[in-house]
C-alpha cells in the first residue's frame, strides 16, 4: 500500500483556496471547496472548474497500437478518425469490468495516437493489465508502443453552460464548432495541450490536458473568467453529485470486477457482433442469460437519502442493493443507482429502501435523473 | 446561549445544563457545535428524538444528513427525553446561522448525571476542533 498520496499541480492552489482534501484513488483531492449544493448549481447553472489531473493518462503509439486496444476493448477504436473519442470498458476474461475508459484518436508533430483516459484508482492496475498483454500481443503481431503520462500533465475540466465562453479566453481554436466527444491537440494558453468536447456531469464541456508545470497559470485564469460569469471552482463531491443526476457509472461502485458492462446497462459501448476482444465470449453467455441483476435508478419520496451499500427490497425480500445515493440538488429528491434483481428492474416498479432499518418506499425511474435542456 | 458556556461532547454535540430546575437532576439543552454543521455542510433532513425516550450518553439520538453523507447525532447525557425542536427539520438553516440558540435540538431530563463529568469544556473542545482540522 503507498501511503503517500499523490498531489496535483493544483494541490496548493487548493489548499490555499480553503479545499477540504481527502484521499481518492491514491491522490490527495479537494472534496469542496464551501458548500457541495452550490459548486454543483454553479456547474449547472454558469461553469465548473475541476481539477482532474488524478485521471490515469496513458499515449498508445505505433502501428500495432489501434490493434492492439481493439484486443482489449468492449468495442474497436483502431478505425477511429483523427479527432474522435469513444468510451469503451477494459474487461477481464470473465467480462467482468476492469476499468471504463475514453479512448481518444490524436495526431500531434510526432505523428497518430491514442490517448485513454482510466481512473485514477484503477491506473495501476490498468498499467499491468496492459503490460501483461502486451507482451503476450508484441510476440505475434508486433509492439505497440505505450507510455503513462499521468504525472507529466495536469486535467482540466470546464463544464456548464458558460464553459464555451471560459474557454475561449485561453483558446483560439473552433471550440463551438467541436462536436461532442471529438477531441484535438492544439494551444492552450499558448502551451501544447490537448481540448476534448467531453466530461462526467451531464453538461456540455471540456476537458484539457496540459503540461503539469503550465497548470496553475491556466487554472488561475480559468478561475477568474469563471468568477465573471458566476462559476466557480469545484470539488470531487458535487462532481460525484453532478455525475449522479447524469446516472454516469463510477468504478468502484456500478461497475467492478463482477460487473459485466451489459449488467451496467452500457450495451452501448459493448459490440459483440464481428467483434473480439478480451472478455467477450463471458460476455455472450451473460446476455443469453438474461438473469443478473441490472443497474436501475431509484427515486424515493422520503427524505433520507439512499446511500452505498443500502439493501433494496420488494415485500421485504431482498431483491438488490444501492450503489450510490444521495439528495440530488438538482431535483430536490433523494435519488441512488442500484443493482435489482431483473425481473424488477422496469420503469415504474414500486420497492423500498432500508434505510439504516427503516424502510422508505423508492420507484424505479427512467435513466438520467437529470437531461440538461439543449440535447 | 454562549458557546463559552457549554459543554461538549467529542462526537460533537453541545450541553446546557440549566440548574435552576436542579431539583430533578436539572435539564439538558442538547444540540450540535457550530464545528460540526460546518463540517456537514449542505444538510438535507434531521431526525429528531422521540419525546419520552430513554437515552443513555453515547446512544443515538436522531441522525443528521448532508448531501454527502448521514451521522448520528449521540446523546451526551443520560436522561429522558422530554421536548424537541419541533420547527428544526423544516429550517435546517437555523443549525447553521444559531447552532446554540434556534439550533437546539432536544431537552433531555438528567438521570444520571455522572455522564456529564466525560464532557470538555468549551477550550478543550476548540482544541480537539483545531485538532481535528489539520
Amino acid at each position: 500500500m503507498n501511503l503517500t498520496l499523490a498531489e496535483t499541480p493544483l494541490h496548493g492552489w487548493h489548499t490555499a483556496h480553503g479545499a477540504k482534501m481527502a484521499e481518492f484513488g491514491g491522490w490527495s483531492m479537494p472534496i469542496q471547496y464551501g458548500s457541495i449544493v452550490d459548486e454543483h448549481h454553479a456547474t449547472r447553472r454558469a461553469v465548473g472548474l475541476f481539477d482532474i489531473s488524478h485521471m490515469g493518462r496513458l499515449v498508445f503509439r505505433g502501428d500495432a497500437a489501434g490493434p492492439f486496444l481493439d484486443h482489449l476493448l468492449t468495442r474497436p477504436v483502431s478505425q477511429l478518425g483523427v479527432g474522435r473519442v469513444r468510451y469503451a470498458l477494459l474487461t477481464n476474461a470473465q467480462g467482468g469490468t476492469i476499468d471504463d475508459v475514453l479512448v481518444s484518436r490524436l495526431e500531434d508533430r510526432e505523428g497518430s495516437f491514442f490517448l485513454m483516459v482510466v481512473n485514477a484508482g484503477n491506473l495501476q492496475k490498468v498499467t499491468a493489465w496492459i503490460e501483461s498483454n502486451r507482451s503476450e500481443y508484441a510476440d505475434k503481431e508486433g509492439s505497440p508502443e505505450f507510455e503513462d503520462r499521468t504525472l507529466q500533465q495536469a486535467m482540466l475540466a470546464v463544464q456548464g453552460p458558460q464553459a464555451g465562453k471560459v474557454l475561449a479566453e485561453v483558446c483560439d481554436g473552433d471550440l463551438a464548432g467541436m462536436g461532442y466527444y471529438t477531441a484535438q491537440c492544439t494551444e492552450i494558453d499558448a502551451k501544447e495541450g490537448i481540448v476534448s468536447r467531453t466530461g462526467y456531469t451531464g453538461e456540455d464541456g471540456w476537458e484539457l490536458v496540459v503540461p503539469a508545470a503550465h497548470a496553475e497559470t491556466l487554472w488561475k485564469r480559468l478561475f477568474q473568467v469563471a468568477g465573471q460569469l458566476g462559476g466557480t471552482c469545484v470539488g470531487l463531491a458535487a462532481r460525484d453529485t453532478l455525475r449522479l443526476e447524469a446516472a454516469m457509472p463510477l468504478y468502484g461502485h456500478e461497475l467492478d470486477e463482477d460487473i459485466s458492462p451489459l449488467q451496467a446497462g452500457l450495451g452501448f459501448a459493448v459490440q459483440l457482433e464481428g467483434n473480439s476482444f478480451v472478455g467477450r465470449d463471458a460476455m455472450v453467455q451473460v446476455a443469453e442469460q438474461q438473469d443478473y441483476q441490472c443497474r436501475v435508478g431509484l427515486v424515493s419520496s422520503g427524505r433520507r437519502a439512499p446511500r452505498e451499500g443500502y439493501p433494496v427490497l420488494v415485500s421485504g425480500r431482498r431483491i438488490g442493493s444501492v450503489t450510490s445515493g444521495t439528495h440530488s440538488p438538482t431535483l430536490g429528491l433523494p435519488i441512488a443507482m442500484a443493482y435489482v434483481d431483473r425481473e424488477f428492474s422496469d420503469v415504474g416498479t414500486e420497492v423500498s429502501i432500508d434505510m439504516r432499518g427503516r424502510e422508505e418506499r423508492a420507484e424505479v425511474v427512467e435513466l438520467p435523473f437529470y437531461r440538461r435542456e439543449d440535447t | 446561549m454562549k458557546p463559552e458556556e457549554l459543554k461538549y461532547a467529542k462526537t460533537h454535540e453541545w450541553v446546557h445544563v440549566d440548574s435552576a430546575k436542579n431539583e430533578d437532576g436539572g435539564m439538558a439543552t442538547v444540540g450540535i457545535s457550530a464545528f460540526a454543521v460546518e463540517a456537514l455542510t449542505d444538510l438535507v433532513f434531521l431526525e429528531l428524538p422521540e419525546i419520552g425516550k430513554q437515552v443513555a450518553a453515547g446512544d443515538s439520538l436522531g441522525e443528521v444528513e448532508s448531501v454527502k453523507a448521514v451521522s448520528d447525532i449521540y446523546s451526551p447525557v443520560t436522561g429522558e427525553v422530554v421536548q424537541v425542536n419541533e420547527e428544526l427539520p423544516e429550517a435546517l438553516q437555523w443549525l447553521g446561522e444559531d447552532p446554540y440558540g434556534r439550533g437546539w435540538i432536544a431537552k433531555i431530563r438528567l438521570g444520571d448525571a455522572s455522564a456529564l463529568e466525560n464532557l470538555m469544556d468549551h477550550t478543550a473542545y476548540s482544541k480537539l476542533c483545531a485538532d481535528e482540522e489539520s
